[in-house]
């Protein structure tokens, strides 16, 4: 029983560390910018496509695991910055429906446009041969990528962290969150930090979406459900609060992964009835604050 | 928005558009038919969308879910107890608006962005539920072969005689969604309509003034749902067969797109949105597979360059004519 349990354990450490790689950037650009990003899925899978094309270009000249999800993440930040600039800055006045409707329009054409230059088929990536093998941890094998995964999510988490309590640009950033005006009487300048913000946000989607490559087929529909999911975690953890959403995305691995054992076929029941009943309870989060 | 004695209001839309829906099975295709099927339904389920959207302001993105049970309750009543229609479809409506007064009853409590995710988290609850529960929705197989209802008797009336079961099903739609128009106007008009409206300039006031904003908020989700409910029994039956797919969430940005493309502060705004949407669907279809592509575009150029809608569009650019018309006619 014991073997079991920390075999679930560890599968549901894996889906919040992945988790919380997609949800952070999310929630980073909610809490500042107050737009809720469902592109962010998009980005997610345009950074797994852009691995995938990377690995196999470079692949001939040498070992490229690593150069490509580099190449995939700064990709994924260039489109970002390129969609920032020209056409959602002009929508920050507008109501939150026309914010989720050009999120949602990203979705469209950013999924259709995968689909137009990777086709219909499963594509997939095999993993880095320094992580190719696997640890014997009481009973079952664990991955040793799966290992790799769950030290990079919390440095990931710390490293921002860091960015945005220690550096200027991090208090600037927090600033905004609370008063944008105030910001920007004070002489900042708010566009370039916005601009900056979904930047950060996206490079963060982008890399998780190349880091899930050698674990996850690469498929048209993994935007739609990804984001979903990455909704889950921030809405638990608190829409904007930094570690809201790394606790949110352990208690959405743990639940999903021991909701199987309770109850085979529901458990994915389980996370949106988690959603539900937080959001019932207190719509801001575990962690988050009420918002004005 | 248009002056109070605009000629565009004179006319009885209701009337106009039940004629000319009705009048498409003995002039037009089979093919015709079947769009305008498609069109009536989609209209119905937009416009139940818009007494939220555009009457109350509220940004449902779980709108599906009643759209979805609807077709669930009517699928099964009429598939696996051979219920008829005329019981099946009500009981649809109940069965969404009941489902709309529980999760409704939570989701009121919150404002914006956060009623936004909770209506999302119950649609993919319902969602998640219809894929797993394979005793009685059919899990991720659905529930093929939903049966048409009953409408031998049609064929016995003067001029319907060649009529198959398409046609057939199509005039019942253009009733039953005409009907619900019918229902849904007189709730906008009526008093509590006009509450809904306040309540969507100025919640706090309309706090102030006395007014249970939650409770509103919650009949008009009911009725929302309710209607929903309706569009959904009627196309789990004109797709011959209710699946899982119905209630995934990108449906629901689908029909909050048509509402919006036709325009929220019109009430016949989304049908003229869902009628759009669906033609252009089957014109691009037959050039491209990217549907999704055109329709992120449409949704772009919807957003930045006509943010009310078509209808408001065409509304704005009547009202100007109108004035110069009118300044000439000083001059």
């Amino acid at each position: 029983m014991a073997p079991l349990l920390f075999g679930q354990f560890l599968g549901g450490l894996t889906t919040a560390m992945f988790l919380f790689l997609i949800a952070s950037g999310l929630s980073l650009v909610f809490g500042v910018m107050r737009v809720l990003n469902f592109a962010h899925g998009s980005f997610y899978m345009i950074g797994a496509y852009l691995a995938w094309q990377a690995v196999h270009w470079l692949t001939p000249m040498f070992n490229s695991f690593w150069p490509a999800v580099f190449a995939a993440a700064t990709g994924v930040a260039f489109l970002g910055f390129i969609i920032e600039r020209l056409l959602l800055r002009h929508l920050y006045g507008r109501e939150e429906l026309y914010q989720l409707l050009f999120t949602y329009a990203l979705v469209l054409i950013l999924g259709d446009a995968a689909k137009a230059v990777w086709g219909t088929q499963q594509l997939s990536v095999s993993r880095p041969p320094l992580l190719a093998g696997g640890f014997d941890v009481f009973g079952s094998t664990l991955p040793a990528y799966n290992l790799f995964i769950m030290v990079v999510g919390p440095a990931i988490a710390i490293i921002v962290w860091l960015m945005l309590t220690r550096s200027t640009a991090g208090r600037m950033v927090r600033a905004a969150a609370l008063d944008r005006e105030m910001l920007g009487a004070l002489g900042a300048n708010v566009g370039a930090l916005y601009t900056g913000m979904f930047v950060v946000s996206s490079f963060l989607a982008g890399l998780a979406g190349a880091l899930v490559t050698p674990i996850e087929s690469i498929v048209p529909g993994m935007d739609v459900e990804i984001i979903v999911d990455a909704f889950i975690v921030v809405v638990i953890g608190g829409l904007g609060s930094f570690w809201g959403t790394f606790w949110g995305s352990m208690i959405y691995g743990q639940v999903l992964s021991f909701g199987i054992l309770v109850f085979p076929s529901f458990s994915i029941f389980s996370v949106f009835a988690l959603m539900a009943v937080i959001l019932i309870v207190r719509p801001w989060g575990l962690f988050g604050r009420p918002i004005r | 928005m248009m002056a109070r004695d605009s000629i565009l209001r004179r006319i009885p839309w209701t009337l106009v558009i039940f004629i000319a829906a009705a009048s498409i099975p003995f002039i037009g295709s089979r093919y015709d038919t079947f769009l305008g099927t498609q069109i009536a339904i989609d209209a119905l389920f937009a416009v139940s969308l818009n007494l939220l959207l555009g009457t109350t302001g509220l940004v449902s993105f779980g709108h599906v879910a009643y759209f979805g049970i609807g077709a669930y309750v009517c699928g099964i009543l009429m598939k696996t107890y051979g219920v008829p229609f005329s019981l099946a479809l009500p009981a649809s409506a109940l069965g969404a608006g009941g489902f709309a007064l529980v999760f409704g009853y939570f989701c009121v409590r919150l404002t914006k962005i956060y009623f936004a995710m909770l209506t999302l988290a119950f649609s993919q609850i319902v969602w998640a539920i219809c894929f797993k529960w394979n005793a009685v929705t059919g899990g991720d197989q659905g529930l093929p072969d939903v049966p048409y209802p009953d409408l031998d008797w049609m064929s016995s009336l003067p001029g319907f005689g060649d009529f198959r079961i398409g046609e057939e099903f199509y005039l019942l739609t253009v009733v039953v969604v005409i009907l619900s128009f019918v229902a849904m106007r007189r709730v906008i008009a009526s008093p509590f309509g006009r509450m809904l409206t306040t309540i969507r300039e100025n919640p706090e006031r309309a706090a102030f003034i006395g007014i249970n904003v939650r409770a509103y908020e919650l009949a008009a989700f009911v009725v929302a749902g309710g209607f929903a409910g309706i569009a959904g029994a009627l196309f789990g039956i004109f797709n011959r067969g209710v699946f899982a797919d119905f209630v995934y969430w990108p449906k629901s940005a689908e029909v909050m797109i048509m509402t919006i493309l036709g325009g929220i502060n019109y009430f016949w705004g989304p049908v003229v949105g869902a009628a759009t949407l669906v033609l252009l669907n089957q014109q691009i279809t037959e050039y491209t597979e990217y549907w999704p592509l055109v329709l992120g575009i449409i949704l772009l150029v919807l957003l930045f360059a006509f943010p009310g809608g078509i209808v408001g569009g065409v509304a704005a650019g009547f009202e100007r004519l109108r004035a110069m018309i009118g300044r000439r006619v000083d001059a």
